[in-house]
C-alpha cells in the first residue's frame, strides 16, 4: 500500500507541473460556456446567433469545408428552415459535358462553399496568409472557443514603439502579436434576429459557441450517452465486485 | 477404450468431446485457464496483464472498423477522418475509443512494466516472459508512432517527420536509410501508405508475441508481491474462478476510466493535441513539435545528448538495457518488499521516468537542460550500476516461509535464513 501511496504520489506531482505553453500573450480571458463540464450542452439560442455572425461575417474569408447544411439540426434548425437556408447559398453544381460547372442553389446535403476558389487566391489577398478553416477551429487550439473569443476580443492599438506593417494587425492574443487577420467585429456588426444587442464580445462568444458545435456536432450526444453509460458501468462494477467477494470468501488471503 | 489417435477428454458434451478428441482446445484451456494454479496472494497490481490484453482487443476491433472508412492518402487521410467524426454511425464513438485505448494502452503497460520492476517478475525464471514483454514494447511503441500519422495532422506531420530523421544520425548509412523509410525525399503519400499497412500488421504481430508471453508464464507459473517460489497446492488456487472474477473487477473500472475519457474529455491535450485538428501542412511547422506524452521520457533522453548520434543511442540503449535486466540485477531476493535499499532506489527510478517525462515536454532550454540530463544520467546509472551493485551490498529482510504461512500470519523466517540458496534468482 506504501508502495502505491509514493507511486500516486510521483503521479500527481508529474500532471501538477504539466507544461505551460511558454508565450509572451498574456493568459486567456476566463469565459464561462454552456457546454462545460460534463452535463454542459450547447445553447442553442447562443449558437443559432452564432451562425448568423458566421455567415455575415466569418464566412467572406473563412471556409468551413467539413460542415454540411443538414448540420445546423443539431441546433435546432428545423428541415424546412436549413433547406431555405442552403437554397439561399450557391454552391459549386455539376460538371456539364465540358467538364464546366456553374453555381447552383444549395441542397441540405451540400457542405458549405468555400469563399476562396483556391489557397493562392487567399494568400494574394491576405499578403501570404490563408484565412484557416473553420471546420475544427475550436479543437485546433490550446484553449479552444476560449482562445477565438480572446482573439476577437483581442485588437489593440499597438504600444509605442511597435510598428505594424501593412496587411497586419495588433492582437494581444496572438503568438507574435501580429494578425493578418482585419479586426472582423464591430458592434452592430450583425442585426441578430432575436432582438440580441451586438456588442463585439457578444457576437464573439456567441460564434465561438457556434464554432465549438461545428467542430464537436455530436458534443452533446456524446454526454448524454456517457451518463448512461458510466452509470450502467458503475451497476456492473459493484455486482462484479460482490460476486468477487462471494468467490473468494471461502479462502483465506 | 480410446479410438487410436484420438485424444483422449473428459468432456460430457457429445460435440465438444469430439472436437477434443481431435484438437484438444478444450483441454488445453482447461487446463491453462481454469486449473492453472496462481498464488493466492495477488494483488490488483496483477490485473494490469490482463487490462493490457482487453486493451488490445478494443484497439483491434475499433481499428478495423475505423479502416474501413479510412482512406490512407495525403489528399484525402485528414477528410476521411472527419467524416468518420461526423457522418459516419457511432463514428465519433469509434475514434475516440482508439484514441484513448492508444493513451490507456501505455498507461497500462507502463504500470505493467514498475510492477515487474518492483516485484522483481524479470528475474529467474521469468527471463523469457520478461525479454518477451520487451519485444511487446517495442511493437507497441511502433504501432502508436505509425497510427498517429495516420490522421495526417500537424503533429502528425512533424512527429513523423522528426522521429524518422533520428534514423539520419546513423553514420554513413543514415541518409540511405531515412530515404529508404520514407519511400522518398520527404514524408509524404508512400510514407503514409506504408505506415498504414504497418499499422494494421503490427498489432496481429503483437497478438503472436503476446501468446509466446503468455506460454512462457504458463511454463514457469506467475510471480507474486511476496516474491517467493510457489511451495505447493496450498500457496495457489485455481486461475478460474478466482482470478478470472478478480481480473473482471479490475477490467470493470477499468472501463469506467475508458468511459470517461470518451465521453467526457476526449479533447484533453494528453489524448489529443490541439495541432491534429489541423491538416498537415509541409511548409507551416508548428511552434513546438512535441510527440504523444508516452513517448516524452525518451523524447528528453534524446535531447539532452548535445550529440544527436549520441542522443539516438541512449534513447533506443534505454529500453534495450531492459533486455538484460535480468542479469544486471543480482540480488537472490525478488520482491522488493524484502529490499530495504533498492525499494527506495525504485521509488526513486518511477519519480526519474516522470522527471523525464515532465522535461520532454517542455523546450530544452534553461533548468530543463540540467534536469534532463541528471534525469538521464540516474536513469542509466539505476539500471547499469545501482542494480548489479545494490544487489550485493543490500542486506534483504527475513522471506517468509512460504505464501500460505504469510497469508496466515504465520511469522518470518529467522534472518539466519536470508535469501536461503533457495530463493536464489
Ligand atoms: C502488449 C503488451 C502486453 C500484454 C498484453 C501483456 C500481458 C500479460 C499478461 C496477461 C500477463 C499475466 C497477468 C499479469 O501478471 O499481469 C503478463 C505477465 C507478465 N508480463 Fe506482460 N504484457 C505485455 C507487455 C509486457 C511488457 C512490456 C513487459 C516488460 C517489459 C511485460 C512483462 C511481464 C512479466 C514479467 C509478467 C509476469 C509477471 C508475474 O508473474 O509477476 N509484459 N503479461
Amino acid at each position: 500500500m506504501r508502495t502505491l501511496a509514493l507511486a500516486a504520489a510521483a503521479l500527481g506531482l508529474a500532471l501538477s507541473a504539466l507544461p505551460a505553453a511558454a508565450q509572451e500573450t498574456p493568459p486567456l480571458p476566463r469565459v464561462f460556456w454552456s457546454f462545460e463540464g460534463p452535463f454542459g450542452t450547447i445553447d442553442q439560442a447562443a449558437a443559432q446567433r452564432g451562425y448568423q455572425v458566421y455567415k455575415q461575417v466569418c464566412s467572406a474569408c473563412h471556409s468551413m469545408t467539413q460542415f454540411h447544411f443538414r448540420d445546423l439540426a443539431g441546433i435546432g434548425y428545423t428541415p424546412g428552415q436549413i433547406a431555405a437556408i442552403a437554397a439561399s447559398v450557391r454552391v459549386p453544381g455539376p460538371p456539364n459535358a465540358q467538364g464546366q460547372s456553374s453555381p447552383v442553389p444549395g441542397k441540405p446535403a451540400d457542405a458549405f462553399p468555400s469563399p476562396f476558389p483556391t489557397e493562392a487566391a487567399a494568400e494574394a489577398v491576405f499578403n501570404g496568409a490563408v484565412p484557416p478553416d473553420q471546420s475544427l477551429m475550436a479543437n485546433a487550439f490550446e484553449g479552444g472557443p476560449t482562445y477565438i473569443y480572446a482573439i476577437l476580443n483581442g485588437f489593440r492599438n499597438p504600444p509605442p514603439g511597435v510598428t505594424v506593417p501593412p496587411g497586419r494587425y495588433y492582437n494581444i492574443y496572438f503568438s507574435g502579436n501580429l494578425i493578418a487577420m482585419p479586426p472582423p467585429l464591430h458592434d452592430g456588426a450583425v442585426t441578430y434576429a432575436d432582438g440580441t444587442p451586438a456588442t463585439v464580445p457578444q457576437m464573439a462568444h456567441d460564434v465561438a459557441t457556434f464554432l465549438y458545435f461545428v467542430a464537436n456536432p455530436h458534443a452533446d450526444q456524446r454526454k448524454r450517452i456517457g451518463v448512461h453509460v458510466v452509470l450502467f458501468l458503475v451497476f456492473v462494477t459493484g455486482l462484479t465486485y460482490a460476486l468477487k467477494r462471494k468467490v473468494w470468501s471461502d479462502v483465506e488471503h | 477404450m480410446a479410438e487410436l489417435g484420438l485424444q483422449e477428454n473428459e468432456f460430457k458434451n457429445p460435440v465438444v468431446h469430439w472436437i477434443d478428441a481431435r484438437l484438444p482446445v478444450f483441454t488445453a484451456m482447461h487446463k491453462e485457464y481454469r486449473q492453472f494454479p496462481t498464488p493466492k496472494n495477488f494483488n490488483y497490481f496483477w490485473n494490469f496483464g490482463a487490462l493490457a490484453t482487453v486493451n488490445l482487443a478494443i484497439m483491434i476491433v475499433t481499428g478495423i472498423f475505423l479502416a474501413m472508412n479510412y482512406n490512407p492518402s495525403t489528399a484525402g487521410a485528414f477528410d476521411s477522418v472527419e467524416r468518420i467524426m461526423r457522418d459516419v454511425n457511432w463514428g465519433w464513438m469509434i475514434r475516440y475509443l482508439h484514441v484513448v485505448g492508444a493513451t490507456l494502452f501505455f498507461v497500462t503497460i507502463y504500470v505493467h512494466i514498475f510492477r515487474g520492476l518492483y516485484y522483481g517478475s524479470y528475474k529467474k525464471p521469468r527471463e523469457m516472459i520478461w525479454m518477451l514483454g520487451v519485444v511487446l514494447l517495442l511493437l507497441l511503441m511502433a504501432t502508436a508512432f505509425m497510427g498517429y500519422v495516420l490522421p495526417w495532422g500537424q503533429m502528425s506531420f512533424w512527429g513523423a517527420t522528426v522521429i524518422t530523421n533520428l534514423f539520419g544520425a546513423i553514420p554513413v548509412v543514415g541518409h540511405g536509410i531515412v530515404t529508404w523509410l520514407w519511400g522518398g525525399f520527404a514524408v509524404a503519400n508512400p510514407t503514409l501508405n506504408r505506415f498504414y499497412s504497418l499499422h494494421y500488421l503490427l498489432p496481429f504481430i503483437i497478438v503472436g508475441f503476446l501468446v509466446l508471453h503468455i506460454m512462457a508464464l504458463h511454463t514457469v507459473g506467475s510471480n507474486n508481491p511476496l516474491g517467493i517460489d510457489v511451495k505447493g497446492p496450498q500457496d495457489t488456487l485455481p486461475f478460474h474462478p478466482y482470478y478470472t472474477v478478480k481480473d473482471s473487477v479490475g477490467v470493470c473500472v477499468y472501463l469506467i476510466v475508458f468511459a470517461i475519457l470518451v465521453f467526457f474529455i476526449p479533447h484533453q491535450p494528453l489524448l489529443m493535441d490541439p495541432n491534429n485538428s489541423i491538416q498537415a501542412n509541409p511548409l507551416q511547422t508548428p511552434s513546438d513539435i512535441v510527440p504523444e506524452w508516452y513517448f516524452l521520457p525518451f523524447y528528453a533522453i534524446l535531447r539532452s545528448v548535445p550529440n544527436k548520434l549520441g542522443g539516438v543511442v541512449l534513447l533506443f540503449g534505454s529500453i534495450f538495457v531492459l533486455f538484460f535486466l535480468p542479469w544486471l540485477d543480482t540480488s537472490p531476493v525478488r520482491s522488493c518488499r524484502f529490499r530495504p535499499i533498492m525499494r527506495w532506489l525504485w521509488v526513486l527510478f518511477v519519480i526519474d521516468v516522470f522527471v523525464l517525462g515532465y522535461v520532454g515536454a517542455n523546450r530544452p532550454v534553461g533548468i530543463f537542460i540540467l534536469l534532463g540530463r541528471i534525469a538521464t544520467v540516474w536513469y542509466y546509472i539505476h539500471m547499469l550500476i545501482l542494480l548489479p551493485l545494490i544487489g550485493k551490498l543490500e542486506r534483504p529482510l527475513p522471506l517468509p516461509e512460504s505464501i500460505s504461512k504469510s497469508v496466515l500470519g504465520g511469522g518470518a523466517l529467522p534472518s539466519a535464513a536470508v535469501a536461503r540458496p533457495m530463493e536464489k534468482a
